[in-house]
């Protein structure tokens, strides 16, 4: 999964025309870290038709308030320099997650 | 012919390991389930102070994803069969007990239910809408957005009181938002609270509705001695800030529902934490009893792995 930061979030991911993946995240978010490895096994199924990203907000908070990340975690779809579809804490499950990924790709 | 476990357990919080732990150290074979992260709600605790001889690591502060890290380590150390699944369905009357998740249904001879609790909301209009855009019950997870802005924390109890004082760390101020006149956590976590010069209270206050446009920026809070409601908005240059919200929680029993007895959503055991149902039984904050703690999670855990034990061995059940 290609990490991302606040320096290349706008080219990398703003910039995109083609739908992408990204998993905010953040240092010592529990919930975070245990959706990590579901995010990672759909990689390996869809990565091929969707390209996975993930930022790290702990060094990246202004950013991620801009983008109206307030809570942990995230997982989001970006396409054409906007957030497309969303799914906040609880209901990023990683079922929730993968029926997210099966409209964009 | 699929394999058949003595035990199954579901949930892996303080209750569910140690259920583990006893049941790997009498060699029964163990299932233990969980559907997130180890621990549940003690996971994302910053710090817990209560649990006996828990105490480590520089200055005496244990958090409680590093306690449950050991209780985890210790459970699979004595051969306890793991499973990263959420389960949605069970089967529990008769012999052999089935427990269905997504991709599989597993059998054993016994079930010990210690799938937990979840916060309760404060259940007022707006609250939904902001959660992850204002609104939070994990002050681990996201405090650090709230750096240098204005916290609101509700509720009055340990929890709120010590994630409260946690969040100081991030926030220019934090208010603690309660509906009585004094707080209910204990004095020495009070006293902690009072001396911060971050922390201020609202007391005998209800937030009655959550405002903003895409982010949570103002609320409604109710003074429960006159009725009087009053509009709480954030700071101009802000123009957000965060509630944080920890008043009590909520059994994780729907699935249960119907199958085994309860009250006020809380399953029902007798002192060796049999259920109504033969072969199945609950441990830690998914039954009803008088003090939801780690310690008496992990009290539960080991009085039910014990009697399943005791019942197999006695051929009452499987």
């Amino acid at each position: 999964m290609f990490e991302l930061d606040k320096n290349n979030f706008e080219t990398e991911i703003l910039a995109s025309e083609e739908p992408v993946l990204v998993d905010f995240y953040g240092n010592g978010c529990v919930p975070c870290e245990a959706l990590k490895p579901h995010i990672l096994k759909l990689e390996e199924t869809y990565g091929d038709r969707l390209r996975f990203t993930a930022l790290n907000t702990s060094g990246a908070r202004r950013l991620a308030i801009q983008q109206r990340i307030l809570g942990l975690p995230v997982v989001a779809i970006y396409q054409g320099g906007e957030k497309v579809a969303e799914l906040i804490k609880d209901d990023a499950t990683p079922e929730a997650v993968e029926e997210m990924i099966k409209q964009y790709i | 012919m699929e394999k058949v476990y003595d035990l199954i357990i579901i949930g892996a919080g303080p209750a569910g390991l140690t259920a583990g732990l006893y049941a790997g150290r009498s060699r029964l074979s163990t299932l233990l389930i969980e559907r997130g992260v180890d621990g549940g709600q003690i996971a994302i605790t910053d710090e817990i102070e209560n649990y006996p001889g828990g105490l480590s690591g520089p200055d005496n502060i244990e958090s409680g994803a590093a306690l449950i890290a050991r209780m985890t380590a210790q459970c699979a150390h004595f051969g306890v069969e793991r499973l990263s699944a959420d389960v949605i369905k069970v089967e529990l009357e008769g012999k052999v007990k089935r427990v269905h998740t997504r991709d599989a249904v597993l059998e054993a001879k016994a079930v010990i239910i210690a799938s937990g609790a979840h916060p309760r909301p404060i259940g007022c209009p707006g609250e939904k809408e902001f959660i992850g855009r204002g609104v939070s019950y994990c002050a681990t997870c996201d405090g650090s957005f709230f750096e240098d802005l204005e916290i609101y924390v509700v509720g009055g109890g340990d929890t709120a009181v010590e994630e409260a004082i946690y969040l100081t760390k991030f926030a220019r101020k934090v208010t603690i938002i309660h509906r009585r006149d004094e707080l209910r956590a204990v004095q020495s976590i009070r006293e902690r609270a009072f001396k911060n010069e971050k922390i201020e209270f609202m007391w005998n206050s209800v937030v009655t509705e959550l405002h903003g446009d895409g982010v949570l920026s103002g609320m409604t809070v109710k003074d429960t001695k006159t009725g009087e409601e009053r509009r709480v908005d954030a700071d101009e240059d802000d123009g957000m800030f965060g509630v944080f919200v920890f008043v009590g929680f909520l059994p994780n029993s729907e699935l249960f529902e119907g199958a085994v007895d309860m009250e006020y959503n809380y399953i029902v055991t007798d002192e060796e934490m049999r259920t109504n149902i033969p072969g199945v039984y609950a441990a830690g904050d998914i039954r009803k009893k008088p003090l939801r703690q780690v310690v008496t999670a992990c009290s539960d855990g080991a009085i039910a792995a014990m009697q399943v034990e005791h019942d197999l061995a006695a051929g009452v059940i499987g």
